[in-house]
């Protein structure tokens, strides 16, 4: 099953013994947080986990794939996660098929 | 924005909880989020984004330093696909 906040939250209620509100609102902090750093362009950096980095792109044709009609993709910035060596080592010898 | 300096700033933001809870809270959230995805199951954040894998084929590669072929497994890598409301709050940053 799908990791969730409110598994996260469950669990820093197990294992931290914060409670219900107390897990809730350090999930929902950590979150908004990463976010708020990424609205102002700065990158975040999880050591272990991985990085959000920010990508500027410039506008390029694409073309509505109903009618085929040719309109401008608007320049726009992305995110975009690398996982740190820590991770990639922790993942890469999974050995089934990922649930998508 | 480093771990430290995030966690700095959830620090900032309660006031409720010790400066220790906060450390180890954010170090069971990645945790928990690694092996979540080391069990080869999704990590799903409403508003913020989805973690899965995704499977890169078997390939054969080649020692820089030997010039030598060498056949590398398919392995799985961490794949983040942003939600909407990520997406939409930083694009709309891009604008003056």
């Amino acid at each position: 099953m799908a990791l969730t906040k409110a598994e996260l939250a469950e669990r820093l209620n197990e294992e931290v013994g914060l409670n219900k509100r107390e897990a809730k609102d350090i999930v929902e902090l950590f979150f908004n947080e990463i976010r708020d750093s990424l609205i102002e362009n700065q990158q975040v950096k999880l050591s272990g986990f991985g990085n959000f980095d920010l990508r500027d792109k410039s506008q390029r044709p694409g073309r509505n794939p109903k009618t085929g009609e040719e309109i401008p993709i608007s320049a726009r910035r992305v995110v975009t996660f690398r996982p740190g060596q820590k991770l990639k080592v922790q993942v890469e010898n999974y050995a089934g098929s990922p649930d998508e | 924005m480093t771990k430290s300096e995030l966690i700095e700033r959830i620090i900032d933001k309660q006031d409720q909880l010790s400066v220790k809870d906060i450390e180890f809270a954010i170090k069971i959230m990645l945790d928990a989020m690694s092996e979540t995805l080391a069990d080869g199951d999704r990590i799903e954040i409403r508003g913020f984004g989805s973690f899965s894998l995704h499977y890169r084929n078997a390939r054969t590669g080649r020692n820089p330093k030997t010039g030598e072929s060498v056949i590398l497994d398919g392995k799985f890598v961490p794949h983040f696909k942003p939600g909407k409301e990520l997406r939409d709050c930083v694009n709309a940053s891009i604008e003056p």
